[in-house]
């Protein structure tokens, strides 16, 4: 009973607090512009490829596999601490055992898979701590990220050492009779202490430990860059659905440029329906999609991206991790604020210029190796091509270069500066054999 | 000139006043039109178009730019005026299908024209070819590579931006050659350094210019010739195999160049 009631009181506490984080989210989220999603089932279908298959995290295959062995073993054992918030509240025993052979084949799993976590997870770290892994590294990968990795990495450790010794010491003390559930590594690990009643006490030490550590981790995640864990599974569903080659189109500009080849509507009189002007573009926060923040918050900071990008690989200062951290950073610092004093706060900074700088936006090819490397689809082009769309429409701020070709294209239809009536030189003195 | 004749491009306003409704137009290109070096491709791919008697034809001095690369720098103001400008024009010749040599013009129409109300079955003219090794029309049974090795070198905008990796490689595959791929292939793919205007801009400060380390992973395969499908891809690796002095050993030709050849068009 005494078991019952302190259960209680720790699962409201992190209710409580997660709901806390929850809402503090959702009031930022709510600063955020819109981004239509639809087609549920196709999103599904992506889900379960994507997220559950872990097929883009296979294009490195032989860490993908380590992450993906983590991955699965996770959703595994996550039936297992559903099953202890069950008996926690209702002060009983093993309460999934009636799912009988289900039952042995889940519990026999996850203790095999705790045990391949655990080795996984000191390979990552081992991994972190000696190999100079390239993508690990670069200007945004501050000390703080770096401690943020640790310190996920040892939570992880520590669940599945709480979880073997858990295991270990059911099967230790209770009589192998009454053993409810298949433990293949802890019954191996239990035959090395012995068995009896005596050694319940390390059971329980082991299940408060395990189930406080994730109270723990569950409340810790929102603030650190696994948050990954929560949100990339949802955020594979949330993926942009279409071709990684398209553009959002800016309907406020179609509508302009329509009154403007109308002439009737042109010069008509306002028919008072007009949206307010809004701002071209990303300059700060508040001007990104929901789904830019939540791409942002579900990052992982793995470098994927960043590893593949043509212009970090030739040395220039643009890298696509940092443009998902910068927007989580501005966001924390800003949208606060914005909650608080309405939106017209400002502190006179803007993620694009005092995060991200202009030389990194003008640095990208748009080539989408970033995009298709992301295990968890997150898209970067399209929040810099919003970027430079802030940069050229509100600023008229493009590097010189580009400057000539939109004069070009506006004066006579091309890049270059060719009159549209030799279109056709190219066509001259054509022959064909035969 | 002996066994030649001479090709009279259709240009669709005159087709259209004839009465004609030719079956694709093939939008050359700014490049295909103005570059020097991609006017070559776009005169092999006409071959290509002539030897096949496909229904075509070209809109002439009415082409005018995408807009891509307006678009890809954030100039979505003179992006949306140039494609409403060719909506209209495609409208007024009752346009279905669109061939393409340029893969940005591809992808815009393909991906983004939609939202502007303009709808069209848009082809690559890697796609239109590999159709025609599919049908078993198109048959490269000539010489000429026989003892070449090709490496070919995926532009972003068919690759990854359309998930269109095959046709290419099938077109090359029904060149009797030595086909060779390089490290990053397919979606690993390392772009020229050519995309999202960057073709008309300086780069910003770094340790190395894309397109020379592109170049260098093409002539590591120890290819004589690096195919590309893009007028920017030419560009960018021609210009990195002038940077490595290796312009006079390894060629850069486009697949349509390549198809012709094979043909001897």
């Amino acid at each position: 009973m005494t078991k019952q009631i302190l259960f209680i009181v720790c699962l409201i506490a992190t209710l409580g607090v997660f709901s806390f984080t929850i809402f503090r989210l959702y009031q930022l989220f709510k600063l955020t512009k819109k981004f239509p999603i639809g087609n549920y089932g196709k999103r599904f279908g992506l889900m379960l490829e994507v997220a559950i298959g872990q097929t883009k995290i296979f294009r490195k295959p032989v860490i993908g596999f380590v992450h993906a062995l983590v991955f699965w073993g996770f959703l595994v054992i996550l039936i297992g601490s559903i099953e202890m918030i069950v008996d926690g509240l209702f002060g009983i025993e093993k309460s999934l055992a009636f799912l009988g052979m289900a039952y042995n084949i889940i519990f026999a799993s996850g203790d095999v898979f705790a045990l391949i976590i655990l080795i996984a997870i000191i390979l990552f770290l081992g991994r972190r701590a000696f190999l100079n892994i390239k993508r690990f590294s670069g200007i945004e990968m501050t000390h703080k990220s770096h401690l943020d990795a640790y310190i996920a990495l040892t939570i992880i450790l520590l669940l599945m050492v709480s979880l073997l010794g858990m295991n270990t010491f059911y099967v230790v003390s209770v009589n192998q009779a009454e053993i409810k559930g298949l433990y293949p590594v802890s019954t191996y690990l239990a035959g090395l202490i012995g068995n009896g009643e005596q050694y319940s006490c390390y059971y329980e030490f082991f299940w408060w430990m395990h189930i406080l550590l994730i109270f723990f981790f569950a409340n810790m995640l929102p603030y650190s860059k696994h948050f990954h864990v929560f949100l990339s599974v949802p955020n594979v569903f949330l993926s942009r659905l279409d071709p990684l080659g398209k553009l959002p189109n800016m309907d406020s500009i179609t509508q302009e440029i329509k009154s403007m080849m109308n002439p009737e509507t042109a010069f008509a009189a306002p028919t008072g329906e007009v949206a307010p002007p809004e701002r071209f573009g990303v300059k700060d926060v508040e001007d990104v999609t929901w789904k830019n923040y939540f791409d942002s918050l579900s990052c992982t900071q793995c470098g994927r991206c960043t590893s593949v990008c043509p212009a970090n690989i030739t040395g220039k200062k643009l890298s696509p991790r940092k443009v998902m951290m910068d927007l989580r950073y501005r966001m924390n610092e800003k949208g606060p604020q914005l909650v608080k004093n309405g939106k017209d706060y400002t502190d006179n900074k803007s993620l694009l210029k005092d995060c991200i700088s202009v030389e990194e936006i003008w640095a990208c090819t748009t080539c989408n190796a970033c995009a298709q490397e992301c295990p968890i689809n997150i898209n970067h082009p399209t929040l810099i091509v919003e970027m430079r769309r802030y940069l050229v429409m509100e600023e008229s701020a493009a590097p010189g270069g580009l400057n000539s070709i939109f004069t070009n294209i506006e004066n006579n239809g091309a890049p270059w500066q060719f009159s549209a009536q030799d279109r056709l030189l190219w066509t001259n003195e054509l022959y064909i054999k035969g | 000139m002996e066994n030649t004749k001479k090709i009279d491009v259709p240009v669709m306003a005159e087709v259209f006043a004839k009465g004609e409704r030719p079956e694709y137009l093939f939008w050359v290109g700014c490049a295909g039109a103005f570059d020097d070096r991609y006017k070559k491709v776009a005169r092999a791919f006409t071959k290509i178009l002539t030897h096949f008697s496909t229904s075509y034809a070209v809109l002439g001095t009415e082409e005018t730019c995408t807009g891509d690369p307006a678009r890809r720098a954030g100039n979505e103001m003179l992006y949306q005026m140039q494609a409403l400008t060719n909506i209209e024009t495609f409208k007024n010749y009752e346009v279905k299908k669109i061939l393409t040599i340029c893969p940005h013009c591809f992808n815009i129409f393909k991906n983004d024209y939609p939202d502007l109300g303009g709808n069209y079955e848009v082809i690559h003219y890697t796609q239109f070819l590999q159709d025609l090794v599919k049908s078993g029309k198109l048959k490269m049974d000539s010489k000429v590579f026989n003892d070449k090795k090709i490496t070919f070198h995926d532009p972003c905008y068919l690759g990854r931006a359309n998930s269109e990796y095959d046709a290419p490689r099938d077109v090359l595959n029904a060149i009797p050659s030595t086909k060779v791929e390089m490290h990053r292939n397919k979606s690993f793919a390392l772009c020229c350094g050519a995309g999202g205007g960057q073709m008309f801009k300086e780069a910003e400060p770094g340790t190395k210019e894309i397109f020379i380390e592109r170049t260098e992973e093409a002539i590591e395969t120890g290819a004589n010739i690096i195919a590309t499908s893009c007028p920017f891809c030419m560009t960018m690796v021609t210009d990195g195999l002038k940077y490595k002095n290796k312009e006079e050993e390894i060629f850069n030709l486009d697949i349509a160049e390549l198809v012709a050849t094979s043909l001897d068009l």
